[in-house]
């Protein structure tokens, strides 16, 4: 099985998909003839020609706009936000129409359309360049959230996205695009929204997380078995809405003992909910306090170098916490 | 040799004490310390404590001012100490480091001198805060944690531990608890004991200081203001928690003392001038208290959920009232010693309760309260629990009363016995056949009993 990176297996999802059904479009800044800004529509306006690859002004809530349109009107548009940074101009668009109109029309009308925003920090990208809006998102009924840590998932969640009959919001995050590789299969294939993994199996510790912390999360299992032969069970949610409770559940039984872990903040992220899920069903399962490792409740990620390092998670921020969890 | 200033902070004396109040200074700017050297007086839950100086060394500022309340580990004052002088060179951050580490150390010492339980071990802080999954495996298993070693933080059972225990089978079976004491028959009062006669009330007056309360005049209306103070907010807090978490239940019991009286009457003098302090009843009536605890055990027992602890020392707690308060000093070990010690004790912590020089110590630890309420006129009373203790029990006025004695009409001085219990633990049964044997003790006396 050939191993690719992680960007593009994002290109690949699309332009299969593309080729499979003609319905498909993508749509955003500089997304044609430069072919994205990282890269990720790279050769499609080549392959597909300028109006199954749309460059769009500098307007979010247009591109937004359209893409629903589109899907309303029975198309299948892939919408990118350059950065999600970007991506509040078009959130009343997303919130207030895409994730409302097939409740709102009683199930006449709906709104396949994908809006994919790459998501996260540590590109000394600084204030607009850096952020996780998952939250804003979250707890939005009538939108789905994707956001994956691999290769794999990137795909095969981009494609469940692409075929899915409702709006899809797809959270790729730009550090992995070129440092996150792994084995893809040729074969046409989908992960199933709103399915967990598990990708590390261990009884000292559970660690929850979706996207890039997973990876430093990882790391630090390996460590961690190794120096203190402590080993850690780690789930991928993979998607953020709707959460797998079953997944989480049995995640969380597995050990008791249950880190959560994001690059959002904490205050008010996904990981307050899946703490509040195993609080309500769990009690008797945990044997200690639910802890999350987020990024702090300051308004966006600093540009400057020493700033960032302090706000990104890294391995040994996992490492002492995943620790201190083992040991209580 | 190298200054340096240290801070001393506030200890935490109790275990659920998180503030104290600064009563006054004992040392001034200026004063030069000696190791454990008393620097102020603290307010705290019921006691008055001395702080012992932490460092030695000048002290240069106090932080905080007298009558000021503050938290446990705030600083409360700056003493200037000579810096360790034997790492010069490379280890002089180190050795700067190090006093103010000192300082911390003694600091934090106290916290594990538990008010209640009696279990805390300073080495393992958690090694009886069981998480969720643990009490439900231990139950699944029938594991007995007391017999699980934890492995985790601060000696926590993890559930792992659990796990671990249930399959090596290591903690076994829970034992059937012994929830109720050994059964011990009702022996019938002889009625061919000799007939007593007369008696007199047991009152006597204590000094009592007269306290003035801080109050304050609103104009113009009605009623007038008290401040709580640090006492009364503490005896308000035990007393809600006691009353709201123990069900209470209530029992009395009629016991003729009158050959009691009349032992007192005749030792009082000679005990007085051998002894310099007065013989009253109390001494008597803790005495045939603890004799009874003996035979009872589960008297002395706190409620813990899911078991009951059953005390194996008898630290009989003390009610002794002040005129604005309630203090419950405690005697330790009161089976181990005779009427005459039980007598000095009472004596002691009841001088030193009126004259507020108790210490931390003489408050903690106690298991059982006797409560001399007869001493202010009262024949009946329904006391409230010295929480968490599992009952309280007090001796009312001695009165004189025509009492039938078989089948005669006699004069005798009697004396009511209440018992509060908690329910939980206690039941009827038990508590009756406690009281039963108390007053058999009490009633036991003769002239022939010895005081020492």
């Amino acid at each position: 099985m050939p191993v690719i990176e992680y960007i593009d297996a994002i290109r690949l999802a699309m332009k299969e998909e593309m080729e499979r059904d003609g319905d498909v479009f993508v749509l955003g800044e500089d997304v044609g003839l430069k072919g994205g800004v990282f890269g990720t529509t790279k050769g499609l306006q080549q392959q597909f020609g300028e109006l199954r690859a749309l460059d769009a002004p500098l307007a979010e809530s247009a591109i937004a706009g359209v893409a629903i349109g589109a899907a309303m009107a029975g198309m299948k548009p892939i919408a990118e936000m350059q950065y999600s940074d970007f991506m509040f101009p078009a959130t009343n668009q997303i919130i207030s129409e895409a994730a409302k109109i097939r409740y709102r029309s009683n199930n006449d009308w709906d709104c396949p359309v994908v809006i994919r925003a790459p998501i996260g920090g540590g590109v000394f990208g600084g204030l607009y360049h850096s952020q996780c809006p998952e939250s804003v998102f979250f707890g939005t009924p009538g939108l789905k959230i994707v956001a994956p840590a691999t290769a794999y998932d990137a795909k095969g969640l981009l494609k469940a996205a692409i075929r899915d009959p409702d709006p899809v919001l797809f959270f790729e995050n730009k550090k992995c695009y070129r440092l996150i590789s792994d084995e893809v299969p040729d074969e046409d294939y989908i992960v199933p929204i709103g399915k967990s993994k598990v990708m590390r199996e261990g009884a000292d510790l559970t660690v929850i997380g979706y996207s890039m912390p997973l990876h430093f999360a990882m790391q630090a299992a390996e460590e961690l078995s190794l120096e203190h032969g402590i080993e850690a069970h780690i789930l991928d949610l993979r998607t953020i809405q709707p959460l797998d409770r079953e997944g989480i559940l049995e995640a969380a039984a597995k050990t008791g003992k249950v880190l959560i872990v994001h690059e959002d903040n904490k205050t008010g992220g996904v990981g307050a909910e899946v703490a509040a899920m195993i609080a309500e069903e769990l009690l008797y399962d945990l044997d200690a306090p639910i802890r999350r490792l987020c990024g702090p409740d300051v308004p966006a990620m600093p540009i400057n170098p020493p700033g960032e390092k302090h706000f990104l998670l890294n391995k040994e921020k996992l490492k002492t916490a995943m620790l201190e969890l083992a040991r209580y | 040799m190298a200054k340096q200033i240290v801070e001393i902070t506030m200890p935490q004396l109790a275990e659920s004490l998180v503030s104290a109040t600064i009563d006054r200074w004992l040392k001034e700017p200026g004063d030069m310390l000696e190791m454990y050297e008393p620097i102020c007086e603290l307010i705290t839950d019921k006691v008055n404590a001395e702080l012992p100086s932490t460092v030695r060394g000048k002290l240069v500022k106090h932080l905080i001012g007298s009558g000021e309340t503050v938290e446990v580990g705030a600083a409360i004052c700056l003493v200037e100490v000579e810096a360790a002088s034997d790492a010069e060179s490379a280890g002089q951050t180190i050795s700067n480091d190090a006093p103010a580490t000192n300082v911390a150390a003694p600091a934090t010492r106290p916290a594990t001198a538990a008010a209640y339980g009696g279990t805390a071990d300073a080495n393992a802080p958690m090694r009886h805060r069981y998480s969720p999954a643990v009490q439900k495996l231990a139950a699944e298993h029938g594991i007995d944690l007391n017999r699980v070693a934890g492995t985790g933080e601060g000696g926590r059972i993890t559930r792992k531990d659990v796990l671990a225990a249930a399959e090596s089978g290591s903690a076994g079976h829970r034992a059937a608890t012994s929830g109720a004491a050994p059964a011990t028959p009702i022996v019938p009062m002889d009625p061919s004991i000799p007939v007593r006669s007369s008696g007199i009330h047991l009152s006597e007056s204590p000094r009592i200081p007269s306290v003035e309360m801080e109050g304050q005049e609103v104009p113009g209306r009605g009623e007038y203001f008290i401040d709580v103070t640090p006492v009364r907010n503490t005896i308000a807090t035990r007393m809600r928690q006691s009353v709201s978490e123990i069900p209470h239940g209530w029992m009395m019991i009629e016991v003729d003392v009158t050959n009691l009286v009349l032992l007192r009457n005749k030792q009082k003098d000679e005990f007085k001038k051998r002894e310099g302090i007065n013989l009253t009843y109390m001494p008597f009536m803790i005495k045939a208290v603890v004799n009874a605890i003996k035979d009872y055990p589960i008297m002395n027992s706190v409620w813990a959920v899911d078991k009951i602890i059953v005390k194996r020392d008898i630290n009989i707690s003390l009610s002794v009232g002040t005129e604005d308060s309630v203090v419950t000093p405690v005697i330790r070990n009161a089976d181990q010693k005779n009427i005459s010690g039980l007598a000095h004790e009472i004596d002691d912590l009841a001088r030193r309760t009126r004259d507020k020089k108790l210490k931390l110590d003489d408050i903690q630890g106690g298991t059982f309260t006797v409560n001399n309420t007869g001493s202010f006129g009262s024949i009946l009373t329904q006391p409230i629990i010295n929480y968490p203790q599992a009952a309280i029990i007090t001796f009312e006025s001695i009165v004189k009363r025509p009492v039938v004695i078989n089948d005669m009409i006699g004069v005798r001085s009697m004396v009511n016995l209440c018992l509060s219990l908690d329910h939980r633990i206690l039941d009827g049964v038990i508590c009756g056949r406690f009281l039963q044997r108390v007053k058999e003790n009490l009633e036991s006396y003769d002239l022939e009993t010895k005081v020492y």
